[in-house]
């Protein structure tokens, strides 16, 4: 029936319609799964999963048709806790750890009828990275060449998104790790504002910057997950207590007098010349469509990437703190306490995990806090000074996803500097603390997905959907498939 | 050889008494069992968050005003850096650079005179858990974990090991007067850390300082302080220097060991809790605190020398807990005489030693005010009992709860003073004790004291002494 295929939209119309059970659904999408994901790989621990089926919905009562995601599968990243199923953070030293409690979007997602689909999506150990290569899984492939990364960390949920093997699908974003595997892959990916999706139950990265957010097949499936995921939360002091308005509400096809800002430090030597092109002429699109646009200065978008490394890798050391074999996870065996220290975590942790957890303890430490994190610190004020100044003026902001499409796997692993560039464009929106969105924009000539990022001002999801429907409205990227 | 002068900084860790730990739902309840009050969040699980508990936050606020403190308008947490097995994030939650309070101070009586010792800072953080050692393995107990802890920093502005024990009573007094802590050491719910350094008298400079640890009662502290004091003016006699260190104090051999010294000293790394934005506290809600505010122990005792002509001696005795002061004042004010001196002799004497002796508070004496002020009156005005049956009846009192006048009638301790009743007894003393009669009248009067017992003795207590020393002296002067 390649339900799999479908929008959790669609498929919600024909559930309402009687077309269509829950249970078909899954077994329709888990099939899929088994035919496509030994070659894509978005999925791990997948043969825990044999055994699982979603409780028998019935669909036939009001109560559960009242419920916005009633029977729709949700794939979770594995950084995202789910009470009952493993959450290891595609790390060796959170192997088999089984929380006792859900996310607080795990939580609404059930509320909402979601049935959270039983194996995790593949990232980076940690989210540290941008092509999820750093699993200890091993890596996923992109659905659109196998050859090549799907982008990271989020890579496993943009790759089942991209390959039809999700419907849904949550990932994290804390410097791009959501969008740019959106890009990737030719999904829509949304880093929601700081403080707008609750972070209790996401295993810590950087807790200033991580957002959880939806990938999604259309921007009208990324508006449905975040009316159910939003909100403010009393387990989460950052989540913000501000209403949550009906996202679908913004799903416009009307652009008419919205005024985009092109940054002109967005747009320099060394990014990929196709993805200039393409990205230029979304543009033209957007104006054609009756926005205005004009150029404009993010003056300290050079300092963005040494300051998230700084104020990432910082907060990311103190969070990998607690990953030390006591209580669990991974534990050597060790009789003296500092052995079982230094053991658990020479085996536990992955070498970019170690890479940063001591960059982030160097710049905490004693006589260079101030040289570093303190002024780190400052110059994250004046690059959020810098968005705050343009969205006076301003709607929203327009700019490539990546300065490039998805690459070779392999091709950066051991280049540490320019793995960390290829998040160029999307890091300054978490250190803003800014939603921001990816939808795909054209193809490349080797058939690989370019995203558009939107940016808009703290919590004007709503603009950013109106002006992304819009475009996909009126365009037809998005239908476009991967040959798997 | 130099005149040393020891120079004193405390740290004092308090556990507030919320019913909620500091960052998570769990009850702070003592002495439940191992790891049953314990959730995702105080143990760290990852992905968990911690929600600051905002009772916890005003009990903070209140120490600080009561330690006339500067209640900062904006405060924030940080993160402190350790590994230990009893702390599951491997980092604390503390307050670095913005405390909930600082700058403020705490008169103590010290020598007779008010002493003002500054107060650097109180800010609030979470409590670690409990390492359990087995035979060869240990276990965490984490039910301790996450519970508020309000941590005080004086000034280095105590000068002596006395001073330091007036510090910590005069703090307790305080906070148990907020009803904020039990400050019980031996439960843990209040911990003390002391920094001592000495340096030559008449100089302002610090000398290098030792940090003592594992001061289990204020007794403790001040024993500890006393040999570190002697032990750094020996060193520094013997030509050597002090090394800055961590000293365990050791009760049983009453000596202090190094447990590390400078070069061991950690980095902890601080940097703002990314999960706690900053708390901005209103002048509104300060001053709302403020209102809340109890008498504090030094108003209530200039109220009581006022309100009740009590000696300062007396009312400070009196005020140091606050159950003590509400339960003596309610004494004080039902005495109707305007010299209140007896009631208040009554309660700091044979009223707090019948407590002892019967192992309980003073509060908890179960004598209503008015028996209580009725024994008082058949003691010192009426005369009914003497001073010394008194204490057996107030004893008594105590124990079944009767009215004095019960319990003397019951005892039969009805105090004699009728001349008739008493004569068999003096003439016995007389004629019993010739020496003493001759001493007498060879002019050592104060030897009719020793008659007077004898007489007491031979009435069980019973007889009025003045009565009876009286009648002797009237007795031997007649028979000159």
């Amino acid at each position: 029936m390649e339900l799999f295929k479908l929008t959790a939209s669609a498929l919600l119309d024909k559930l309402s319609r009687k077309e269509t059970t829950p249970e078909e659904i899954f077994k329709d999408l888990s099939q899929r799964i088994a035919d496509t994901d030994n070659k894509v790989k978005a999925y791990v621990r997948l043969d825990q999963t044999k055994d699982r089926r979603p409780e028998t919905i019935d669909y036939s009562l009001p109560s559960i048709v009242s419920k916005p995601l009633a029977g729709i599968p949700v794939s979770i990243k594995d950084n995202i806790c789910t009470e009952g199923l493993n959450t290891e953070c595609c790390s060796k030293i959170l192997s088999g750890f089984n929380p006792p409690y859900d996310a607080t979007v795990i939580k609404k997602l059930k509320e909402s009828g979601a049935v959270i689909f039983p194996a995790k999506t593949n990232m980076d150990e940690f989210a540290f990275g941008s092509s999820t290569e750093n699993s200890q899984f091993g890596p996923t492939h992109n659905p659109w060449d196998l050859d090549r990364v799907p982008g990271g960390s989020s890579g496993g949920s943009a790759a089942a998104i991209g390959a039809d093997e999700a419907i849904l699908a949550l990932g994290s974003d804390t410097g791009g790790s959501i969008r740019q595997p959106a890009a990737f892959c030719g999904v829509v990916g949304l880093k929601p504002t700081y403080g707008r999706v609750s972070r209790f139950g996401l295993i810590a990265f950087a807790s200033s910057l991580d957002q959880i957010g939806p990938l999604t097949k259309d921007v009208r499936d990324s508006a449905l997950l975040m009316n159910v995921i939003s909100g403010h939360d009393p387990m989460d002091s950052t989540s913000v207590d501000i209403p949550v308005p009906d996202y679908t509400k913004s799903l416009v096809n009307d652009i008419k007098g919205i005024k985009i800002g092109i940054p002109k430090e967005y747009f320099v030597e060394g990014m990929n010349p196709e993805v200039k092109t393409i990205v230029e002429e979304a543009i033209n699109k957007l104006r054609s469509l009756g926005a205005g646009h004009k150029p404009v200065s993010l003056a300290h978008t050079d300092y963005a990437v040494p300051v998230y490394y700084i104020l990432a890798t910082a907060e990311a050391s103190s969070n990998l703190a607690r990953f030390d074999g006591v209580q669990y996870g991974l534990r050597a065996k060790t009789s003296k306490l500092i052995d079982m220290y230094k053991k658990t975590r020479g085996e536990g942790f992955g070498q970019e995990a170690k890479r940063r957890i001591l960059l982030g303890t160097f710049a905490l430490s004693h006589g260079y806090y101030d040289a570093y994190y303190l002024r780190a610190l400052k110059v994250r004020t004046l690059i959020k000074q810098d968005f705050d100044r343009i969205f006076k003026d301003f709607d929203c902001i327009v700019t490539p996803t990546s300065p490039t499409p998805a690459f070779k796997i392999g091709e950066k692993s051991d280049d540490p500097l320019s793995m960390y560039l290829s998040d160029i464009y999307t890091i300054s929106a978490n250190l803003a603390g800014i939603p921001a969105i990816s939808i795909t924009c054209g193809y490349t000539k080797a058939g690989l997905p370019v995203g558009l990022q939107i940016l808009a001002k703290p919590f004007a999801e709503e603009t950013i959907f109106r002006v992304a429907h819009t475009y996909e409205r009126n365009t037809e990227w998005h239908k476009v498939k991967p040959k798997l | 050889m130099s005149n040393y002068e020891p120079v004193i900084g405390l740290e004092v860790h308090v556990q507030l008494k919320t019913e909620t730990k500091v960052f998570c739902g769990c009850s702070t309840k003592f002495g439940a069992e191992p790891n049953t009050q314990v959730c995702p969040v105080c143990l760290g699980f990852p992905g968990s968050l911690p929600v600051l508990n905002r009772k916890a936050l005003e009990y903070s606020i209140k120490v600080g005003l009561a330690l006339n403190c500067t209640v900062q308008g904006y405060t924030k947490f940080d993160r402190k850096h350790y590994y230990y097995p009893d702390l599951p994030k491997n980092y604390q939650i503390s307050q670095y650079d913005l405390p909930i309070s600082k700058d403020g101070f705490l008169d103590i009586e010290a020598g007779g005179k008010i002493k003002r010792v500054g107060i650097t800072r109180a800010h609030l953080e979470e409590d670690a858990g409990k390492l359990i050692h087995n035979d060869g393995s240990s276990s965490v107990d984490f039910n301790r974990t996450g519970q508020p802890l309000l941590e005080i920093v004086s000034e280095p502005q105590i000068y002596s090991p006395e001073e330091a024990y007036e510090y910590l009573n005069s703090l307790k007094s305080i906070i148990r007067y907020l009803g904020v802590s039990d400050c019980d050491m031996e439960k843990g719910t209040l911990r003390c850390d002391a920094n001592i350094s000495v340096r030559e008298t008449g100089t302002t400079g610090l000398g290098t300082k030792s940090e003592i640890k594992n001061l289990n009662s204020f007794k403790a502290v001040r024993d500890a302080l006393g040999y570190e004091i002697e032990r750094h003016i020996e060193t520094l006699n013997a030509g050597e220097k002090i090394v800055q260190e961590t000293r365990l104090w050791d009760e049983k051999n009453e000596q202090t060991i190094s447990m590390r010294s400078k070069e061991e000293a950690k980095d902890y790394r601080y940097f703002p809790e990314p999960d706690l934005p900053p708390f901005i506290i209103s002048k509104e809600k300060i001053e709302e605190i403020k209102k809340t505010l109890p008498e504090l122990p030094k108003e209530k005792s200039v109220r009581f020398m006022n309100e009740y002509g009590l000696s300062e001696y007396d009312a400070r005795i009196l005020v140091a807990d606050k159950q003590t002061a509400d339960y003596a004042e309610i004494r004080l004010k039902g005495w109707p005489e305007m010299n209140r001196k007896p009631v208040a002799n009554w309660l700091i004497g044979p009223l707090a030693s019948t407590a002892s002796a019967l192992k309980i508070a003073v509060h908890e004496v179960k004598i209503s005010p008015k028996d209580f002020l009725d024994l008082i009156d058949l003691t010192e005005n009426k005369q009914v009992i003497s001073n010394l049956s008194a204490k057996i009846v107030l004893e008594e009192m105590a124990k079944t709860g009767k009215s004095a006048m019960a319990v003397i009638q019951e005892k039969n301790l009805a105090q004699i003073s009728d001349e008739s009743s008493l004569e068999k007894e003096i003439d016995a003393a007389i004629q019993e004790n010739p020496k003493v009669i001759s001493d007498v009248k060879a002019g050592k009067t104060n030897s009719i004291m020793f008659l007077v017992g004898q007489v007491m003795k031979k009435t069980k207590g019973k007889a009025n002494p003045k009565l009876v020393q009286d009648i002797l002296k009237r007795r031997l002067s007649d028979a000159q």
